[in-house]
């Protein structure tokens, strides 16, 4: 089964059709891309599938549970996680307890347990505290927990983003162009972090990219968006190749 | 009859209040900002009437024309001092500083024109008109008000539709951004909206002191709070909102007065502000903000 | 035994322990002051106005620094745990229960009133964009106090009457007793706040803010404040953290307004005490003191209400310099030249400058 059925996604903005009739499927463990030149409608896909925009039509399947109509909150905890194309890290904050707020839901205790000390509160922050020193090791940050998230330096603030999605233990993995400024050799490392990803955590990835050799290097599958609607889709190789798409991509 | 006045009355403060929540309402929309000193201007504009007028025995209009370029001066002045140099902080330090502006304004006053209230001498020497065999009294200030406010309003909405200055104020509103890549001068634009903003305000003081004539340091306080009211309720950003907002919200007020209890009138109008936000946060004639993600 | 070292430690911890330490000897010091005739008996009487505004600062910081919202209603939040917890002392006064344990239930009911009221207030705000929470807190201030200014209380054998109109109106029996009288307020609550109880309430705030910025609901509300569009992303429930962030807020403040009432002979609901002004007052203390910072807020309280009492020619300016505190701050923090300066002129720098100089 499918973990992300989407059929007939879209919507409007004013009159303006953004998204319309938006399919795809994307398997368990697959590692999916979706391209298309700006402005195409690709962050407004992620943006309905993580309920930040309602759908006008359409239908979202998660592992087989509904989603459409959920708020952003609700589609978390159903397991979507999500980076943004501009960074949105908790900068004020350490590297550390950004990944722990990203375990918010994963591990519980009251506030009133908090401010009295309780002691499951020791028990309960050591454990958040070594899950996230965990994923923390994955990225490579972990000797840079005590950083605030906005002194980091670019790629490592993406990767950080990433390490927060994973904390609140999803079902899949939704990257916003998660090579945007970085060099080559930063992109060839983040190719490695997000196969790693998969293959460690078993994990289901979607992402935006417009950086093609990071797309031909990991996606399995591809679909290509233009004004809205799909253009392309199926393997990575044929996509690449199909002419429509070099057409769109070029502009003529 | 009574209720005929009060209603009349009702009216007449509303269109006050209109006047005001015409430069809340227009400042929000375009500077995305709760310019809090509104208020504060409204209350310089009438000393400075004040002390033309029965200081110097200056006429009442050119006291008035005076009020409107000393406001308008003011308006343009805070925004360059205080609120440019914070177009990229956080909403919270913006509104920290309008609220330090608002306070600074009170306290200067405070300070030049001392504690004590002074009585305001109206700016319309006109007979009342009476109505129903003279059972109906309404005094020429609430005549001149009402006129005063919907002028104001359709020439604003002209102003707004049909020059290029109102075509930018609409542009910056909608996406400052994009306004700027499509060549609006978007720091004067700014810079017109407070102006335009300062200006009006002194106009809705000139005739606030000319139908409740007292004056100190806190006058314009307590109105421009309930005017930003005005501007929620008919929906903030929205000309014609501040017009319908400003209307209800002073007939309410001084029927709340007269039907229910005169010390509680203020808590009423504030009653509005919670209930408005409760049921329709956008207001009667608002429109939703979609945030960018 | 492990050894405590000081310098090992978190950061966090760091500076809640100097918080406490400076609390407890600010204390000790001006009892050894007063105990060797060294203080004015006009300083004596701002000691404990001092913890009061303290507290509410360290309310309102929570609420500004941590939440990133804005308040000007903590006075009123004030004069609902101060108008709450002496009616409930009032009406117990005659009732022969023990004078602590009748404080200690005063000042847990004025404190959860407050919370309660903060809590409703926030209902409605919260959901939207801050500036609607510091009007809509401004005239909830005005709302408290104009109501108490009408409300009139009595209680006889047939028990309470209560009248918005006058105390006339309220037809109280031969044996009745007047609780809230209108614009007069309470009067005779006993005096029973005290510096000590004062110091007290400080810590036990301290306590109360630090454990719960420093816990996970504490981080979820810091998150809402750094980002809130990512903050929803991974699951955190807004509405739910940002309400008990302004209650507990609200709450500190109803437990400043708790020890003020029991502090006066006559308690009255008037502009000067829990009006907009002395909402400014508090949030001067904290935008002087630190946005976030706690020890900030209690320091730049005790300076400022002193500072005024050290200068008298100052008074008149008093409130004058709060405004261009306010303004001077935001601008200092956030206009693009203001932070220039700072870049080319911070200790930092020009300290690294030198070390590097020296490696040369």
């Amino acid at each position: 089964m499918a973990m992300l059925e989407v059929k007939n996604l879209g919507i409007s903005f004013g009159g303006l059709r953004a998204v319309d009739g938006f399919e795809v499927e994307i398997k368990k463990g697959q590692l999916y891309g979706l391209i298309g030149p700006n402005g195409a409608g690709k962050t407004t896909v992620f943006n309905m599938l993580t309920g930040v925009y309602k759908p006008d039509d359409g239908l979202i399947k998660l592992d087989g549970q509904d989603i459409v109509g959920k708020n952003t909150v609700e589609i978390n905890k159903e397991g979507i996680a999500r980076t943004f194309q501009n960074i949105r890290l908790f900068k004020d904050q350490s590297v550390l307890d950004n990944v722990k707020i990203g375990l918010h839901n994963q591990y519980k205790y009251s506030t009133l347990t908090g401010i009295l000390r309780l002691p499951k509160y020791k028990k309960i922050e050591n454990e958040m505290n070594e899950k996230a020193r965990e994923l923390l090791k994955v990225f490579e940050l972990d000797d840079k927990e005590e950083y605030l998230a906005s002194n980091l330096p670019y790629g490592a603030q993406r990767k950080l983003e990433i390490a927060r999605a994973l904390a609140t233990n999803p079902k899949l993995l939704l990257l916003d162009e998660p090579a945007a400024g970085m060099n080559p050799n930063e992109t060839e490392e983040l190719m490695d972090t997000i196969r790693f990803v998969r293959d460690e955590f078993d994990m289901t990835i979607l992402l935006i990219e417009h950086d093609m050799r990071l797309v031909s290097g990991i996606c399995e599958e591809l679909t290509v968006l233009n004004f809205g609607q799909v253009l392309a889709q199926g393997k990575t190789s044929d996509v690449l190749n199909n002419p429509e798409v070099i057409k769109a991509y070029l502009g003529e | 009859m009574n209720f005929v006045s009060y209603l009349i009355n009702g009216i007449s403060l509303g269109s006050i209040y209109a006047i005001i929540a015409l430069g809340y309402t227009m400042v929000y929309g375009i500077a995305k900002m709760l310019n809090f000193a509104h208020g504060d201007v409204i209350m310089i504009g009438c000393y400075i009437v004040f002390t033309l007028m029965s200081g110097f025995h200056v006429n009442a209009i050119v006291s008035l024309l005076a009020a409107i370029i000393g406001c308008t001066l003011l308006g343009v002045t805070i925004e360059k001092i205080a609120y440019k140099p914070l177009r990229k902080a956080t909403p919270l330090a913006v509104l920290i500083t309008a609220i330090g502006v608002s306070y600074f304004l009170q306290n200067a006053a405070l300070i030049i024109f001392g504690a004590d209230t002074k009585s305001f001498t109206s700016v319309v020497a006109m007979d009342p008109v009476k109505l129903a065999d003279g059972k109906l009294t309404i005094s020429a200030v609430t005549i001149v008000t009402v006129v005063a406010c919907v002028i104001i309003v359709l020439a604003l909405m002209t102003f707004i539709k049909k020059s290029k200055s109102g075509q930018a104020m609409l542009a910056v509103s909608e996406d400052k951004d994009a306004a700027q890549l499509m060549g609006v001068n978007v720091n004067k634009t700014i810079s017109l909206t407070f102006a335009i903003g300062s200006g009006l305000a002194a106009i809705a003081g000139v005739l606030l002191c000319s139908a409740y004539p007292t004056l100190s340091p806190y006058t314009g306080a307590m109105p421009g709070i309930k005017a930003f009211t005005a501007a929620v309720f008919g929906g903030i950003g929205s000309i014609p909102g501040a017009f319908i907002g400003g209307i209800l919200l002073g007939v309410i007020e001084i029927l709340g007065r007269a039907y229910v209890s005169s010390q509680l009138s203020d808590a009423i109008v504030f009653a509005v502000l919670i209930i408005v936000l409760l049921v329709k946060p956008t207001g009667i004639l608002g429109k939703q903000i979609h945030e960018k993600v | 035994m492990k050894k405590l070292n000081f310098k090992n430690m978190k950061k966090t911890t760091k500076d809640q322990i100097v918080t406490y330490a400076m609390v407890v000897i600010v204390f000790l010091i001006a009892q050894a002051m007063i105990f060797t005739g060294n203080m004015s008996s006009l300083m004596q009487g701002l000691l404990v106005p001092l913890c009061i505004y303290s507290i509410v600062a360290i309310g309102l910081n929570l609420c500004v620094g941590y939440l990133g919202e804005l308040s000007l209603g903590h006075a009123g939040f004030m004069c609902i745990g101060a108008f709450s917890s002496a009616f409930f002392t009032k009406c117990m006064v005659d009732t022969g229960m023990n004078e602590n344990l009748r404080f200690l239930l005063a000042l847990i009911i004025g404190t959860l009133t407050a919370a309660v009221f903060g809590f409703l207030i926030g209902i409605p705000v919260l959901r939207l964009r801050g500036d609607y929470l510091a009007i809509v807190t401004l005239a909830f201030g005005e709302i408290i106090k104009n109501v108490i200014n009408v409300l009139y209380i009595g209680r006889d054998s047939n028990g309470f009457h209560i009248s918005i109109k006058d105390a006339n109106s309220l037809n109280l029996g031969e044996d009745g007793v007047m609780l809230i009288n209108g614009a007069k307020g309470i009067t005779g609550t006993p005096h029973q706040s005290s510096f000590l109880l004062g110091i007290v309430l400080i810590l036990i705030s301290l306590v109360v803010v630090f454990h719960l910025v420093n816990s996970r609901s504490g981080r979820a509300i810091m998150a809402i404040r750094d980002n809130r569009i990512a903050a929803e992303s991974v699951g955190i429930n807004i509405t739910k953290y940002k309400l008990m962030a302004f209650s507990i807020s609200a709450a500190i403040a109803g437990m400043g307004g708790v020890l003020y009432a029991h502090n006066l002979a006559t308690l009255t609901a008037l502009p000067a005490n829990f009006g907009y002004n002395m909402s400014i007052m508090i949030l001067v203390f904290v935008v002087l003191g630190g946005m976030g910072s706690f020890r900030g807020s209690i320091i730049a309280a005790v300076i400022l209400t002193m500072l005024p009492e050290v200068l008298r020619g100052m008074a008149d300016y008093r409130m004058l310099i709060y405004a261009i505190v306010l303004i001077a701050m935001m601008l200092f923090n956030w206009a693009p030249k203001a932070i220039e300066w700072r870049q080319r002129h911070s200790l930092k720098k020009i300290f690294k400058k030198k070390t590097e100089e020296v490696q040369e």
